[in-house]
């Protein structure tokens, strides 16, 4: 796998897991307002999967398209960050998962924009706007659950307790990650940590939350190596696909 | 003095004038109103359930994407519903009340259940078919914000429409159990499309007065009849059989003619009995539920901003 595919790959399967995720609050918020906002962030994940992917399955040059990637992989061929794939849970789960990937695709997209590779520029012009927007969204609320009641303030604290190990994927630094910042078509991941500690740092201040003690980081998926939650997840979304390999839809 | 503001009311509608929120209306009138947009936002609202049912199985990510477009703007259709419906002096929250404890009617289409994705299709190509037949004739109500929140449905659902009728295109183009699902979609989405123009003529309690304020424009039957005669022959062109027996082209009237419809079933939806009422109450109420944290939180953090703000101000007085 070259490097360049690795990191497409990893880029596109993230977007295409929280958009998967997303998906299942149409119809399901707290407030009508919620519900048109998820559906569409998750639309905006589903639109920069597909960027992501089918830009990925040129580079790979085997002729998959951004369907046969997301709908004909196995699960240890998936690439996100285990913080995605974690479950939706409740609205405050979903918001904390979300806030602290957004934390980080706000300096990705934004350092991805620099892109010495053309298409990936234009791609992440893009999704830099889209960002943003999802990070004031994530935010904004996570402020409001933290300020709100006792009741919210010990939900989102608690989101927040179990969704911080799995966020190191985020920040993986190996060959593929070093060939992007050395070749100028990419970003160096690790090197975003910075301005993502800085994002969460202030929303904790605002939302009077608390940073939990250190634990160990559970690390795994830019290797496949997923949680249980996946292949759930992957089962559903490509059984139309899988059922009916020779069909165009 | 009553007799005269309701005449002039009377006289103002018939020349096709729109009434605003501030506007003298006689009761009834904001009581149809009321009626009606409510039942139409709940219907956006519940209707999302049994397409949103397919977003994470949508077969390719290009109709994801498009699935999750419609339903978000099925939401924002009940959003602007809600809106309309608040100008006649009636809150959001007592108006989902209402829907929670099943006081509340929608749109008895979505008490069934979407089973395989050409039901995606179908909902698409036949529902919001059969609601642009229905909606466009509001976009001239008389009432002004329900007529101007239509034209902006109109244009979204005519939209979502052809989308539903592609997806069904692509699937009768498609593998035999690609036919075969559309097929059986069409089987079950076909009756209870043509019910969703309500009963017939000579059964509709409420039809008299909604015509002669110029709330309805055409009865029920005029636009079943409609619908029927521009969709068999879509159906046709993509090689699809319509599931009526009985459906014939008449030469004099230049009309189809359809089989007998099923009243006791439409009545057996309405009062509770559907496939899917119970699951649809129930989902939104849970969402209702679940969200109330999600609610006291905004507001308990909205007011203590305020409070912080009011301090502040009064601290640098």
């Amino acid at each position: 796998m070259s490097p360049r595919f690795e990191y497409l790959l990893r880029l596109g399967d993230d977007a295409l897991i929280l958009g998967q995720q997303l998906g299942f609050w149409t119809g399901h918020g707290p407030v009508l307002e919620e519900d048109i906002a998820l559906t569409n962030i998750g639309l905006d994940q589903i639109g920069q999967s597909r960027a992501w992917l089918s830009m990925a399955g040129k580079e790979e040059g085997q002729g998959r398209d951004e369907d046969r990637l997301a709908f004909h992989r196995d699960q240890h061929e998936f690439r996100n960050a285990l913080l995605t794939e974690r479950p939706n849970g409740h609205f405050g789960d979903t918001i904390a998962r979300q806030f602290l990937f957004d934390a980080y695709a706000v300096p990705l997209h934004d350092a991805l924009s620099r892109s010495r590779d053309p298409e990936i520029a234009a791609i992440a012009k893009k999704c830099a706007k889209e960002s943003a927007y999802h990070l004031k969204h994530s935010r904004g609320w996570m402020v409001r659950l933290g300020d709100g009641t006792e009741e919210s303030h010990g939900k989102i604290q608690q989101s927040l307790n179990g969704l911080l190990p799995y966020v190191g994927d985020l920040f993986v630094s190996d060959a593929s990650s070093q060939t992007a910042q050395e070749e100028g078509w990419g970003v160096d991941l690790a090197t975003l940590r910075p301005q993502w500690e800085s994002n969460l740092e202030s929303a904790l201040t605002e939302s009077g939350l608390e940073r939990p003690k250190a634990t160990p980081e559970q690390l795994g998926g830019r290797l496949g190596r997923h949680t249980e939650q996946l292949s759930f997840l992957l089962a559903e979304m490509q059984v139309l696909p899988r059922t009916h390999p020779e069909a165009k839809w | 003095m009553e007799m005269d503001l309701l005449q002039r009311f009377e006289a103002y509608v018939a020349s096709e004038k729109k009434i605003e929120p501030k506007d003298w209306m006689p009761d009834a009138y904001r009581k149809t109103l009321v009626r009606q947009i409510s039942q139409h936002a709940h219907s956006e609202i519940v209707g999302m359930l049994p397409e949103g049912n397919w977003i994470s199985r949508a077969p390719s990510l290009k109709r994801k994407a498009i699935l999750m477009a419609k339903v978000q703007d099925e939401a924002g259709h009940g959003l602007y519903l809600y809106s309309a419906c608040e100008t006649l002096g009636v809150e959001r929250d007592d108006l989902f009340r209402d829907l929670h404890i099943g006081k509340a009617k929608y749109s008895s289409i979505f008490n069934y259940p979407t089973l395989n994705w050409a039901d995606i299709g179908a909902v698409g190509w036949l529902v919001d078919g059969a609601a642009i037949m229905n909606q466009v004739p509001l976009c001239k109500c008389s009432y002004g914000p329900y007529a101007r929140a239509m034209v902006r449905v109109c244009k979204e659902e005519s939209f979502h429409q052809r989308q539903g009728f592609q997806i069904m295109m692509t699937l009768a183009q498609g593998t035999e159990a690609q036919k075969a699902m559309a097929q059986d979609a069409l089987n079950r989405w076909w009756w209870p499309s043509i019910m969703m123009f309500g009963p017939p003529d000579d059964n509709s309690p409420n039809s008299a007065q909604s015509m002669a304020w110029n709330i309805k424009r055409f009865s029920n039957d005029e636009l079943r009849q409609k619908f029927i005669d521009l969709t068999v022959p879509q159906a046709e062109l993509i090689g699809l059989t319509i599931p009526d027996a009985d459906l014939q082209w008449n030469e004099d009237t230049g009309h189809y003619e359809h089989g007998p419809i099923d009243w006791e079933e439409f009545n057996n939806v309405i009062a509770g009995h559907g496939p899917c009422n119970k699951e649809r109450l129930a989902a939104r109420n849970k969402a209702w539920d679940d969200g109330a944290w999600v609610r006291e939180a905004a507001a308990a953090h909205a007011e203590k901003r305020a409070q912080r703000k009011a301090s502040e101000e009064s601290a640098a007085a």
